[in-house]
């Protein structure tokens, strides 16, 4: 029997998270970092979105090969997102326009919405972490 | 001279910043985040394009690989070059100006 001071872990308060991805993969840590708490928070068994916008959408840009710059590609990471029961994937129209890019050059299956579409949702989340 | 850039067009001014100020005829090269602005679709493509007329401009192959983009997606006008292509230019044009 648990003692009176222990937390409850099993409250079983979901909150909705965002985690909203606007930098390319590789210039920064930002990209690899923010995937690191999206797999935390999966632990945790919480609403899980992803929004990517800006130079955000090139993390999920197909065909990644990064044996000639000695790092490691996290693409893998982002199809195994799915096995988490993380897939409420968001990607931002105008960010992909800007760039020539569509939802065909992207390795996930994502919801592509426009720029007001994506800040009614981001809106309406409990957490919003950025990167 | 030769001009380096290595950020995003789309997230900092480092390229507009280098374009503005580059002499005809310098050399220009992209890698890192900049390999981006090589890129055939992107809404930098006609200011690079423009650019790479009246620059030699060339863009770091490995970076582009790495960020799933192939030489047939780079813009015409711009020059692949790999690692040792980079060390010839700077040993080439001496000079090196890192708009970072």
């Amino acid at each position: 029997m648990p003692g009176i001071d222990e937390p409850d872990y099993d409250s079983g308060v979901v909150k909705k998270f965002m985690y909203v991805n606007r930098k390319a993969p590789f210039g920064t840590i930002y990209a690899l970092e923010v995937l690191e708490m999206v797999l935390i928070s999966a632990a945790f068994e919480q609403d899980v979105h992803l929004a990517f916008v800006d130079d955000g959408v090139y993390q999920i840009k197909k065909g990644q090969d990064t044996k000639g710059i000695g790092m490691k590609s996290f693409l893998p990471t982002y199809r195994a997102l799915e096995g988490y029961d993380i897939e409420k994937l968001y990607v931002e129209k105008e960010s992909l326009e800007e760039r020539g890019l569509t939802a065909d050059d992207l390795v996930v299956p994502v919801e592509v919405i426009d720029r007001a579409a994506m800040a009614e949702l981001i809106d309406s989340m409990d957490v919003v972490l950025s990167g | 001279m030769l001009h380096t850039v290595n950020k995003s067009p789309f997230e900092r001014n480092a390229l507009d910043a280098c374009l503005a100020r580059a002499v005809k005829g310098s050399a220009i090269l992209l890698y890192e985040d900049a390999v981006y602005a090589a890129t055939k679709g992107a809404s930098t493509a006609q200011r690079v394009g423009q650019a790479a007329k009246d620059h030699k401009v060339y863009v770091l192959g490995p970076d582009l690989l790495a960020r799933g983009f192939n030489e047939g997606q780079v813009l015409d006008g711009i020059t692949v070059v790999d690692y040792d292509g980079f060390v010839d230019l700077v040993a080439e044009l001496g000079t090196v100006n890192a708009w970072l």
